[in-house]
């Protein structure tokens, strides 16, 4: 009756442990994301039945709903999932290396970075260039500022306080920046910036898909890595340094590894806002506190979280496409608030 | 006590210079621009005004009062961020890192998409309202918990604030093109193609709380020295603080009203106020708000300049001057508090 497998090879160089309650949650979570996934096929502005949908993905079907299934639905609930995980999972390890609950991608700059460097490309490239680069130029955004800022908070090292402050500082410049290019552009990228910014999944294809894929499959496999070297982190950096753990070094690969995921969620879908906040947060309360069995959840509660998003904002309003960044957003600072409220004694 | 009054001479020459200083930029910010107009030009536009010349009908039409709607506006800012500097015993403290500006934006942004208000004095009000709601929430957000108050703390909950604010004004201005148009003035903090007859129905309230702001340097200098001190001196603390809030709103919440977010001015002046005159509130409010005009004013004439023939909205101007002065503060760390 142990409550804990560990799954190890022999030189103890890699190991995992696995709580069996939290493998509970992961089932539950997962069965309940392909739930989800076929409500997310079946429901629009033409509806289609769940069964007849599984009958299609079989390959039973008779081909009538390959145009709205493949062409148009699936990719969206497939790349929303994939930019909810990355996101959550960014957070998930901001709020572990600063060591603070309340951080996020989007309070300290990453996503304004790569915003900066979408709204570029949008005002000043498209047309010329093809749209295909528009994710490069976003996550190029996202690392010169994330590496910008962690250079600034260097001074004998990065403390968590001073990199979350100076995040904040470079947030808003650029947010300054984004506002400056959009005033001075025409009303036409106005609006496709805008739109861009608030987050929006309207425009999924299967070439956003298979280009995602990749980071996903690199980085939160990277991630679970160096989970244990985030589990003695979060002790502080005095006892981590003392346990053995060169703290700087660490703090930097997994910050290049946030931003990597952040940068690249934010490049296919623009900015969801609030996603790394909460993601982690409802994670730590259904599942234990160690961070491998954190990275798995939060990928699958990030997910989640945005799918539904995408999900209520394309059918409450129909024919309204509504982006789904407004409703994160909406869901999101209120639990911020509520987060703050809770950390009081922080 | 020979220092004494050396000291005190220093700051009334100090005084004298930056009045000068703010003289001379006022009237740098008429004569610069896409026509340039000589100096005495604009002494005679002022003095003997002949409506047959164009320079004089620029300078009166358009340049003058754009010049003192910056003055006014950059001196609120910074007496803004000078008390709310005090009053979160925080060195980053300013109306718009802490979500005050922010909050007035999504109140203006809400009245005009969804309710049509057009009108100055309504976006004041409004304005006064949204700049009350998020400073409270902050304020309060900030100072739950057992230890009270802290500059991170506060920081952060300003962070979420503007957040929140920010991501509401985005929702509502993705679904209302036209919207986006007529507000994006505001979101990009400009104080350009507006006339003087904008400021007049704020002038009163700025004019008031400025006042009582330069009035209360004593007040605020007894506070600094810690709250119980005050308390054992005699000093209402909470009706001064209540005070100090009050000011807070009216000034930053008139400035938006008028034009729009302008970031930075408040966190920078009182920093560059300290260092040049100490820690006596009594000069910091009078230098800041002399100090603050200068800075909008000289960050107004660059915004002219930097991408001829268009203008740069100047919050944007502010905010590439005031980063690296947030970062340097950052860096310096938050503790020592000066």
């Amino acid at each position: 009756m142990t409550k804990f497998i560990s799954i190890r090879n022999k030189s103890g160089s890699l190991s995992y442990r696995l709580n069996r309650k939290t493998s509970l949650t992961f089932l539950i979570l997962f069965l309940f994301s392909i739930l989800l996934f076929l409500v997310c096929l079946s429901v629009g502005s033409s509806f289609i039945h769940p069964f007849a949908v599984i009958n299609h993905l079989l390959g039973n079907g008779t081909g009538e709903y390959d145009f709205v299934i493949n062409t148009l639905r699936l990719p969206r609930v497939l790349l929303g999932f994939m930019i909810g995980a990355a996101l959550g999972v960014s957070g998930l390890i901001l709020q572990g290396i600063i060591r603070n609950p309340l951080a996020s991608p989007d309070i300290i700059g990453i996503t304004g970075g790569a915003s900066v460097g979408a709204i570029i490309f949008i005002v000043s490239f498209m047309g010329t260039v093809s749209v295909q680069w528009l994710p490069l130029a976003a996550l190029l955004g996202a690392g010169i500022v994330a590496t910008f800022t962690y250079v600034m908070s260097w001074k004998d090292g990065v403390t968590p306080i001073r990199l979350v402050l100076i995040g904040i500082g470079v947030a808003a410049a650029m947010k300054a920046l984004t506002t400056m290019m959009i005033v001075l552009s025409d009303t036409y990228s106005t609006s496709t910036a805008y739109l861009w910014l608030t987050g929006s999944l309207y425009a999924a294809k299967w070439q956003d898909v298979y280009s995602m894929l990749p980071w996903i499959i690199l980085f939160i496999p990277l991630a679970l890595l160096f989970s244990r070297i985030v589990n003695v982190k979060q002790l502080g950096d005095d006892v981590a340094t003392a346990l053995g753990v060169r703290v700087q070094l660490y703090r930097m690969i997994l910050l290049f590894i946030s931003v990597a995921l952040a940068g690249s969620a934010v490049a296919y879908a623009g900015g969801i806002g609030f996603v790394g906040l909460i993601a982690p947060h409802i994670s730590r309360m259904i599942a234990d506190r160690s961070f491998s069995s954190l990275v798995p959840i939060t990928s699958l509660v990030g997910g989640i979280i945005v799918v539904l998003s995408d999900l209520v904002a394309r059918t409450a309003f129909l024919p309204l496409d509504i982006p789904a960044g407004v409703f994160t957003s909406g869901i999101g600072a209120p639990f911020f608030i509520y987060l703050l409220y809770r950390n009081r004694n922080m | 006590m020979k220092r004494l009054v050396s000291r005190k001479s220093y700051r009334w020459l100090a005084l004298a210079i930056s009045s000068g200083l703010f003289l001379f930029i006022f009237m740098l910010s008429i004569a610069l621009g896409q026509t340039p107009i000589q100096l005495h030009t604009v002494f005679d536009a002022i003095f003997n005004y002949d409506e047959t010349i164009t320079e004089h009908i620029i300078i009166t039409t358009s340049r003058l009062s754009r010049a003192i709607i910056a003055a006014v506006i950059g001196a609120s800012l910074a007496v803004a961020g000078a008390l709310m500097q005090a009053l979160t015993k925080n060195p980053l403290g300013a109306p718009d890192i802490l979500g005050v500006n922010a909050g007035a934006l999504f109140f203006i942004v809400v009245s005009a998409t969804l309710f049509s208000v057009s009108s100055l004095v309504h976006y004041m009000w409004i304005a006064f309202l949204g700049a009350a709601i998020s400073g409270g929430l902050v304020y309060l957000l900030g100072s739950l918990g057992r230890d009270g108050m802290s500059p991170i703390k506060i920081v952060l909950a300003g962070a979420a604030i503007t957040a929140l604010f920010v991501s509401f004004t985005q929702g509502l201005l993705v679904t209302d093109e036209q919207g986006l148009q007529s507000v994006l003035f505001w979101l990009a903090g400009s104080v350009a193609g507006r006339s003087v007859d904008m400021l007049l129905p704020v002038l009163p309230f700025i004019l008031g709380a400025g006042t009582i702001a330069l009035l209360m340097g004593g007040s605020i200098n007894i506070l600094m020295s810690g709250e119980d001190v005050a308390k054992s001196l005699g000093q209402k603390t909470v009706l001064i603080k209540a005070l100090m809030g009050l000011i807070i709103i009216i000034l930053a919440g008139s400035s938006v009203a008028v034009a729009g977010s302008i970031g930075f001015v408040g966190l920078i002046v009182p920093h560059m106020v300290r260092g040049l005159v100490g820690s006596d509130y009594r000069w910091i409010i009078p230098f800041s708000a002399l100090l603050g005009a200068s800075l909008l004013l000289l960050a107004d004439i660059v915004a002219r300049f930097v991408i001829m023939p268009q203008e740069m909205p100047i919050g944007v101007m502010t905010a590439l001057l005031g980063t690296p002065f947030f970062i340097y503060i950052a860096r310096r760390g938050l503790a020592k508090n000066d």
